[in-house]
């Protein structure tokens, strides 16, 4: 089984299509399958707009209470390397982070779940040319197409609040599209091993906590310096400084550390993603 | 020909779903797997629709091989599964417009394929309605035009009608005669004996993986069923009394089922009388024509339904 599903994942290396014009005519015709399932999704989407429209709407929220509200009896607290900053302009950033993570993950996980058991849409579109690695590859390209959208607005937000200081901010969007890939692609690769819905507390078990320790809402130094180990370690976290470094101006190296880490957990997401979807729909 | 199997088999673990068969689907024809649940049919169909790949054996489908090419066949199919894979969040018309694009078809090409397609289900009225209020049989109906927007070489059906009232029944198999007519090739599996007299040129009937006989409905009825059969109800205290006693009666064979005894002869009304002269009463008795379902009850002992 496992080496023909291998057969049918995408043009990588292992797989050269057969030389000649069929093989190229084959190419054209099927490579552009992740396409279409965005376009069925933008489709779809056009039936749940305000669904779609919701995601907006939430960092929003998270900004007015905690940024303006909360952050009025809050003062200044230390931005990158250190330097003071109001705390409404250090909190925005990360909750663009978590409202990109927040929303790849809910995209790759209930989403893809409903589709994979019960609407069946992954059964039917494997009736089609569209190979499963296709599949893994549109369902996360919707996701951060989705992603970017929310990323734009908050940003505009920031802008029109006066919380960005730094043309550096417009590497923002980009950043948290990348959150988004490294957790739509994980998220995804986990909800392919998931039977139930109860699994889905897990989901919440490991965002839950990424959420609200990740240096979101207050800086790192408030943790010892195991604690503090262990936080650098996680994705959020990452994302999270990305984000605040680029918003508040103040990018250094790291940042490409930062930005390597996060796309090969969205790349390794992806692979194992392909492969579990043959596997459990080519039987 | 448009699909060579040699000792196909698919195997999940330890159960055997398809044990080795072989058979050849030419152009044009159709062609029914006919067995009861669990049989191997919808294993097969899967194998052809290059979406399980073969434990062993060989198929060629188009030519091609389905593990290697299975993006090629599989664009030169067309599918109705057992089960309603609609997209529920779109509209009837979005789902062939939806579905023409993940066969990379140009949109112009697809709409003009959708009015025509609709029209041919008789589900135009219905364009723009949401997939999921429709009943079974419109389903079923949506998916057939669905299975056609890339013009496919082969379709293939599972179970075409399983789980429609009659009269649904009849409008879907009166829509896949027509594509018949069309010369469009069909595979199709069936627990319906009616549905594969109606549609298939050929058939085999199916059991525990294998092939239990193959040939035109008309042959298999001649080669495995008497002209007449005689179908008798007793009372259900004289039932067995009554199996016990006709089971030397100068039949060609005799059925004894749970509710019914079934004698296969030459003249039924004329065994009907000699049945009387010994004696025995039914409650009712039918004297009918052999069918797919004595068949198939003679090669396994099984009813198809059971």
């Amino acid at each position: 089984m496992s080496s023909a599903a291998s057969r049918m994942l995408p043009p990588t290396g292992r797989m050269l299509p057969p030389a000649g014009r069929l093989g190229r005519l084959r190419r054209a015709g099927t490579d552009a399958g992740s396409l279409r399932l965005i376009e069925r999704h933008a489709r779809a989407y056009r039936h749940a707009w305000l669904v779609f429209a919701s995601g907006v709407f939430e960092p929003l929220l998270y900004l007015l209470s905690l940024g303006l509200g909360l952050g009025v009896l809050i003062g200044k607290v230390p931005g990158p390397g250190g330097r003071l900053v109001p705390y409404r302009e250090f909190v925005a950033p990360g909750l663009l982070a978590v409202s990109s993570m927040n929303g790849a993950m809910y995209d790759s996980t209930f989403n893809v779940f409903f589709r994979l058991k019960y609407a069946k849409l992954y059964d039917a579109i494997l009736a089609t040319p569209i190979r499963p690695a296709q599949l893994a590859l549109g369902e996360i390209g919707w996701a951060l197409i989705r992603g970017a959208i929310y990323a734009v607005a908050f940003t505009l937000v920031m802008l029109a609040l006066g919380l960005v200081h730094s043309p550096w901010a417009v590497l923002a969007v980009p950043g948290a599209v990348l959150i988004g890939f490294a957790f739509a692609a994980v998220g995804m690769a986990g909800t392919t091993y998931m039977k139930s819905w109860q699994d889905f507390d897990y989901v919440i078990l490991a965002s839950m906590p990424l959420f609200l320790f990740s240096a979101t809402f207050y800086p790192l130094s408030v943790y010892p310096r195991p604690l503090q180990v262990i936080i650098e370690c996680t994705p959020l976290y990452q994302g999270v400084v990305l984000l605040r470094d680029l918003v508040l101006g103040a990018p250094g190296p790291g940042l490409l550390w930062r930005a390597a880490y996060l796309a090969a957990l969205g790349l390794a997401g992806l692979l194992v993603t392909g492969r579990r979807l043959a596997r459990l729909l080519l039987v | 020909m448009l699909v060579r199997a040699r000792g196909l088999t698919k195997r999940f673990e330890d159960f055997t779903a398809v044990a080795g068969i072989d058979f050849d689907l030419y152009r044009g024809e159709a062609f029914g797997f006919l067995g009861p649940n669990g049989a191997g049919k919808s294993s097969t169909m899967r194998m052809i629709g290059c979406v399980s790949p073969p434990t062993s054996g060989e198929l060629a489908i188009l030519g091609l091989d389905p593990v290697r090419d299975g993006s090629a066949i599989r664009a030169r199919l067309g599918v109705v599964p057992q089960e309603d894979t609609l997209d529920v969040e779109l509209t009837v018309r979005e789902n062939l417009l939806v579905y023409g694009r993940y066969f990379g078809l140009p949109r112009k090409v697809i709409r003009e394929r959708t009015a025509a397609l609709l029209d041919f289900v008789q589900l135009a009225d219905r364009a723009a309605d949401k997939v999921d209020p429709l009943s079974g049989g419109l389903k079923r109906r949506l998916t057939i035009a669905r299975s056609l927007i890339n013009e496919p070489e082969i379709l293939i059906l599972d179970e075409p009608t399983t789980g429609l009232d009659p009269q649904a029944r009849h409008v879907v198999w009166d829509r896949l005669f027509r594509l018949k007519q069309r010369g469009v090739t069909l595979i199709l599996t069936t627990h319906y004996m009616d549905e594969a007299e109606q549609l298939c040129d050929r058939l085999v009937v199916m059991d525990h993986g294998r092939f239990a006989a193959e040939g035109s409905p008309r042959d298999l009825i001649a080669r495995y069923c008497s002209p007449e059969v005689l179908e008798l109800r007793f009372d259900p205290e004289l039932h067995e009394q009554a199996g016990d006693k006709l089971k030397d009666f100068p039949a060609e064979r005799a059925e004894l089922l749970a509710d019914r005894i079934l004698l296969y002869v030459t003249d039924g009304d004329e065994a009907l009388a000699a049945v009387r002269e010994t004696g025995l009463e039914p409650l009712t008795s039918l004297v009918r024509r052999g069918t797919l379902e004595d068949v198939f009850l003679h090669l396994t002992g099984r009813r198809l339904e059971d």
